[in-house]
């Protein structure tokens, strides 16, 4: 019997449904089980101390990786006895101690700071082959989104949930509704995965996808790299949107292969078969579509305070007045008062004090090699006082060094640090200073986001090594003529 | 966690669009370890005003919330919520909120309320002078003056609200339900239930 049509996301919800709440009502809330369930420090220490208080345990330990990332410093963390240096903030220590206690104590294997495979979750997960097609995957974390990226139902959870996944392995969910993000044609030269998806933040503004999982489909889509797919779903919360959904194909299976935690032998050829099917079915319908041509996006740029502050690298920063909607015209004159810019400025002559390469959207081995590519040869401007480059793990990090980009970064004029989430949010000691610019890889340019009064411009890699070496926000493409 | 029928009182005529985490519940305080006390950061950047409503003895501790489009956008941080809550907030009325936010919300016993922008423009006006009230049960919110506004909300999380339920609670008592789809999935995709086995 043929069964009708169903979205890629309607095929992962069906297979992880242990059951319907209400059995007669198809669209209501089910108990979802979760496959696979990161954990980091800061969202971690009140689900654990409340499993404690209520005499409860880890359902599923063997579905759970621990990983510190978000309090961790990027400067050396062990001394040249190997011994740990200590954190000088003792509330990030506080953080950092509870989780490595609370992992062992609840069976839940742990990448501790000094392991060569400790990083940000969301590079972690993939890289481990612990995050995988078609599986449920969460975190306390909004940008679990990232993990879509290889066709993964992923999604940010809070703590009480966080608590509710140790506990059952599972989710109370109510199904999302479904968005078709169709993007067709091919990026131009010097234009990414991340302008790509920093042009659907303005297209669908900030809550465009609220209550939307969102499917990115089309050929610009398929002719990405799974690290370029993982920043495109990596900011698919930045649209509101619950989830991002990159369907798997070869080129995901390709990445997946051989990595430690990736089913192998029969399992593998199990695993590629059932991978295969999903896709959305010809004939499926999603509840709204989205159509994008590719040949429309340039290198982009943010000028405000909300990601979808979206203007081309060759657009000047907007006036309030031209936005339609009122409470938009207000906001845009709040964001502009605080990045201290002038409407009608070019973006390409906002002088930086600072670059970040770095964050779960931009710190993959891809990443540093498009950002490598550009220095190369090149030095950072006298006015850039701090340029950072922030590996997404250690993984990356080795694998960059032997690739030599580490003498590219610090021949440029960049500090090379260990991972973590960095100076994407400032938990940690890097921070952008007050009233200073920053041309970063991030995914948010919220207020005070990478410290209080830090103004933040979210970039592509290639145009925040273009951007070092004008010390202003630059084309990437007219440094590729020079 | 305690149940919740009514929510009544002074409600701040806040009505912001889009105010994410990050100024519900900026980053610095997320580095705690309990649930308690962050009230003292919440909208910390906007209470650097002296005129703000949060601090105002007019609607300091003030049980209700009007916000603006797609409140609580931003990170997934349950420390907004805890946040609120440690203020004194158990409901929030907005036009729209971001799913994790509610979620988040819901869990800690506070209600969201999502209501049409004319209505939320009302409450905001009588808020200014005027008390607000809350009616889980009937799903409503009323003022003095003879308004009244009915807003849905998932029959599940009205009932959990209402009864003051334990999620976990709640599943932990689905465990059968889980083991059997836990043996099926092992017959069906043995490679996913292995986790951090295969290595
Ligand atoms: S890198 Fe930034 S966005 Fe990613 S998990 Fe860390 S703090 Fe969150």
């Amino acid at each position: 019997m043929a069964s009708r049509p169903r979205t890629l996301y309607e095929k992962i919800w069906d297979a992880h449904v242990v059951e319907r709440r209400d059995a007669n009502d198809s669209r209501g809330t089910c108990l979802i089980y979760i496959d696979r369930h990161l954990v980091h420090e800061v969202t971690s220490p009140q689900a654990f101390e409340a499993l404690r208080a209520a005499g409860r345990t880890v359902r599923r330990p063997d579905l759970t990786l621990a990983v510190p990332d978000h309090n961790l410093p990027t400067t050396a963390r062990r001394d040249s006895a190997g011994a740990r240096i200590p954190i000088a903030d003792p509330e990030s220590a506080q953080q950092l101690a509870a989780l490595e206690r609370n992992a062992p104590e609840f069976g839940i294997r742990y990448i501790g700071d000094a392991d060569a495979q400790q990083g940000i979750v969301h590079v972690v997960g993939p890289e481990q082959g612990f995050s995988l097609p078609g599986a449920t995957i969460v975190c306390g974390d909004s940008h679990t989104a990232c993990h879509g990226g290889l066709g993964a139902l992923a999604f940010g959870i809070g703590t009480s949930e966080v608590e509710h996944v140790l506990a059952t392995q599972t989710l109370l969910l109510a199904p999302a509704k479904t968005m078709e993000v169709r993007v067709e044609g091919s990026l131009g030269p010097g234009v990414t995965a991340k302008d790509l998806v920093l042009h659907i933040c303005g297209v669908l503004r900030a809550s465009g996808g609220t209550g939307y999982v969102i499917e990115y489909t089309g050929s610009a889509i398929r002719d990405l790299s799974v690290e370029g797919r993982l920043t495109v779903s990596n900011m698919a919360i930045e649209h509101g949107a619950r989830a991002g959904l990159i369907a798997p194909d070869d080129t995901t299976f390709a990445y997946v292969k051989g990595r430690p935690y990736a089913p192998r032998g029969a399992d593998w050829d199990a695993a590629i078969t059932w991978w295969r099917s999903l896709t959305t079915d010809p004939g499926a319908r999603y509840d709204k579509v989205v159509t994008i041509d590719a040949a429309d996006i340039v290198p982009s740029v943010t000028w405000g305070t909300s990601p979808e502050d979206v203007v081309p690298i060759t657009g000047t920063v907007p006036a309030p007045e031209n936005f339609a909607d009122p409470s938009k015209q207000d906001a845009a004159r709040k964001s502009l008062e605080y990045m201290g810019l002038v409407p009608g400025e070019p973006m390409t002559g906002i002088a930086i004090q600072n670059v970040f390469i770095g964050s779960c959207t931009n710190s993959r081995i891809e990443d540093l090699r498009a950002a490598a590519a550009v220095l190369n040869g090149r030095r950072k401007s006298a006015n850039v006082k701090w340029a950072i480059v922030v590996p997404g793990s250690g993984l990356v990090k080795a694998q960059a060094e032997a690739e030599g980009l580490d003498r590219v970064f610090i021949d440029a004029g960049f500090e090379w640090r260990e991972p973590g989430c960095s100076a994407c949010l400032g938990m940690n000691p890097d921070k952008v200073p007050p009233g200073e610019r920053c041309a970063s890889t991030s995914n948010r340019n919220f207020v005070g986001r990478q410290g209080p009064g830090s103004r933040t411009h979210l970039v592509s890699p290639a145009t925040a090594a273009a951007s070092a070496v004008a010390g202003r926000l630059a084309d990437v493409r007219e440094l590729d003529r020079q | 966690m305690e149940p919740l029928r009514e929510v009544s009182g002074r409600a701040i005529p806040f009505g912001r669009k889009n105010i994410d985490t990050d100024v519900i519940i900026p980053a610095k305080w997320l580095k705690t370890i309990t649930r308690d006390g962050l009230g003292r950061g919440a909208f910390e950047t906007l209470r650097e005003d002296p005129g703000n409503l949060f601090d105002s003895p007019e609607f300091a501790g003030s049980p209700i919330l009007i916000a603006g489009d797609n409140f609580g956008c931003g990170s997934s941080r349950e420390h907004a919520a805890w946040a609120l809550l440690d203020l004194g907030v158990r409901a929030v009325i907005a036009p729209s909120f971001s799913d994790i936010f509610s979620g988040n919300a819901f869990k800690n016993g506070i209600v969201t309320v999502v209501l049409p922008q004319t209505a939320i423009d009302r409450l905001m006006e009588v808020a200014q002078t005027d008390p607000v009230s809350i009616d889980l049960e009937s799903q409503t919110v009323t003022t003095p003056f003879q308004d009244r506004f009915t807003f849905e909300i998932d029959p599940f999380r009205k009932h959990c609200l209402l009864e003051g339920l334990d999620e976990v609670g709640l599943t932990l008592a689905r465990g059968d339900a889980i083991a059997r789809y836990e043996n099926d999935a092992k017959a069906a995709l043995p490679w996913l239930a292995k986790g951090v086995e295969h290595a």
